[in-house]
C-alpha cells in the first residue's frame, strides 16, 4: 500500500514527488513516456536556471533521474484504469495493479482524438468511451470494440459478459494479444449511419453494428479519471483551491488542470499539490 | 431538494412544469453517476424556487430513459417548457449545470 501513487513523471508529478519526500513521503510515481515534451527535441529556452539551454526532452529526462537519485521509485508503465474501493485507490497498469491513499493526477495532456469521420457525431449515440458505464445500454446487441492493447483487452473483458457478438477492430494495427473474438484488421475509414450508429466502414466492407467502444491504445488520465466519475471541464480536470477533484484524495496537477501549459507553471503546481497532500495525509491519519 | 422521476410523475414535474427542469439519467451501478449526486443536492438547494433537480434512474424507468435515447449516462437534460432545452454528458460542476438552467 502506499501513501501517495503520482501518474505522470513530467514536471508536475517529479516536483510534487520531490516535495513529499522532503516532508518524509516516499511516492511511488508512475509514467507512461515523457509526455508533451518526449517528442520535443527544440531547446527550452524560457525555463529558470539553464544558461545553456537543454532540449525539452533532455530536460524531463534529467527530472526523472532527479528524482530517482533522491530515492524515488519511478517506474514506467502505462495505467489503463483507475478504480477505487471503500477507502483507497486502485491503479491498474498494464504490468501490474498498486493501491494508494491518495493518488495525484499529473499526466499532461496528450489526448488520443479518434480522427475517423462520424466519431464526434455518432458519440453517444452509439459510440462510447466507457464500457463499465453505457455497456448496460448495449445488453445483447452486436457491438464492436476499437483498439488492440491491453486497455482494449480490459473493456472487452467486461462488454463480453453482456454481449455475446462483440468484433474487435484494431483499426489497422496488429493484434499482440489473444481474444476469443472475432477480429478485423481493416483500417476503419468512418462511422455511419442516421439517428444512431448502424455501421463500421472499413477499406473492404461496411460492418453492420448497434455500439462501438472505442479502448484505443492506452486511455488518457481525462479518460480514466471520468470513468471514476472527476469533474471534467473544458477537457480539463476541475480542481479545487487544494488542486483536489471532486473525489476526495484524488488530486490534479499541471497541464491537465488547465492554465498555462508551461513547465514554470506545472512545477508551481507540483510543488503546492504537495502540500495539499501532505496536509490532508496528516488530517486524515488525526481523524483515524 | 431532488425529485425521484417515474412514469407516474415525468409528465407533470417535468413536460408540464413552468419552471426549468434538470433532469439526471442516473443508474445505481454507474460509478461516475454516484459522483453526481451530492452536486445535485447542493445544486436543488441552491435553485429553490427558481428551478426543478430532478434524478430518473435509467434501469427502473426505462421506458422514459428509451423514450429519450439515453444510451451514456451521466446524461443531465434541461428542459424548459415541455421540450429539451440542452444536454450533456458525463460529471459536470454545479456552477455549470446552473449555467444549463440560465436561472
Amino acid at each position: 500500500m502506499n501513501k501517495v501513487i503520482i501518474i505522470g513523471y513530467g514536471p508536475a508529478g517529479i516536483t510534487a514527488a520531490i516535495y513529499l519526500k522532503r516532508t518524509g513521503i516516499d511516492a511511488l510515481v508512475i509514467g507512461k513516456d515523457l509526455g508533451a515534451l518526449d517528442g520535443y527535441t527544440d531547446l527550452v529556452e524560457n525555463y529558470y536556471g539553464f544558461s545553456k539551454p537543454l532540449e525539452g526532452k533532455k530536460l524531463i529526462q534529467e527530472g526523472v533521474d532527479q528524482a530517482k537519485k533522491l530515492g524515488i521509485e519511478v517506474i514506467t508503465d502505462s495505467v489503463i484504469s483507475l478504480k477505487q474501493d471503500e477507502s483507497n485507490f486502485i491503479v491498474v497498469t498494464e504490468k501490474n495493479e498498486y493501491t494508494a491513499e491518495t493518488v495525484l493526477l499529473a499526466t499532461g495532456k496528450t489526448r488520443q482524438t479518434l480522427n475517423i469521420p462520424g466519431f464526434k457525431l455518432f458519440r453517444g449515440k452509439g459510440i462510447s468511451m466507457c464500457a463499465t458505464c453505457d455497456g448496460y445500454f448495449y445488453r445483447r446487441k452486436k457491438l464492436a470494440i476499437v483498439g488492440c492493447g491491453a486497455y482494449m483487452q480490459h473493456e472487452l473483458e467486461y462488454l463480453n459478459r453482456i454481449s455475446n457478438d462483440i468484433t474487435v477492430f484494431t483499426h489497422g494495427n496488429d493484434l499482440p494479444i489473444d481474444v476469443d473474438n472475432p477480429v478485423v484488421t481493416e483500417k476503419i475509414l468512418s462511422f455511419k449511419g442516421t439517428k444512431k450508429i448502424t455501421h463500421i466502414v472499413t477499406e473492404k466492407q461496411e460492418y453492420p453494428v448497434e455500439g462501438v467502444f472505442i479502448a484505443i491504445g492506452v486511455p488518457s488520465s481525462i479518460e480514466f479519471a471520468s470513468q471514476l466519475g472527476v469533474i471534467v471541464e473544458k477537457n480539463s480536470i476541475a480542481v479545487d483551491e487544494n488542486y483536489q477533484t471532486n473525489i476526495e484524495g484524488l488530486f490534479a496537477a499541471g497541464d491537465i488542470i488547465g492554465g498555462k501549459l508551461q513547465i514554470t507553471k506545472s512545477t508551481y503546481d507540483g510543488m503546492l499539490a504537495a502540500d495539499a497532500i501532505y496536509n490532508y495525509l496528516k488530517n486524515k491519519s488525526k481523524k483515524a | 431538494m431532488v425529485i425521484n422521476l417515474t412514469k407516474e410523475n415525468f409528465e407533470k414535474e417535468v413536460l408540464q412544469s413552468e419552471l426549468p427542469v434538470l433532469v439526471d439519467f442516473w443508474a445505481t451501478w454507474c460509478s461516475p453517476c454516484l459522483r453526481v449526486a451530492p452536486i445535485l443536492e447542493e445544486l436543488g438547494k441552491e435553485v429553490k424556487g427558481l428551478a426543478v433537480v430532478g434524478k430518473l434512474d435509467v434501469d427502473a424507468e426505462y421506458e422514459i430513459a428509451d423514450q429519450f435515447e439515453i444510451m451514456s449516462i451521466p446524461t443531465i437534460v434541461v428542459f424548459k417548457n415541455g421540450k429539451i432545452h440542452t444536454s450533456t454528458l458525463g460529471v459536470q460542476s454545479k456552477a455549470t449545470l446552473r449555467k444549463l438552467l440560465e436561472v
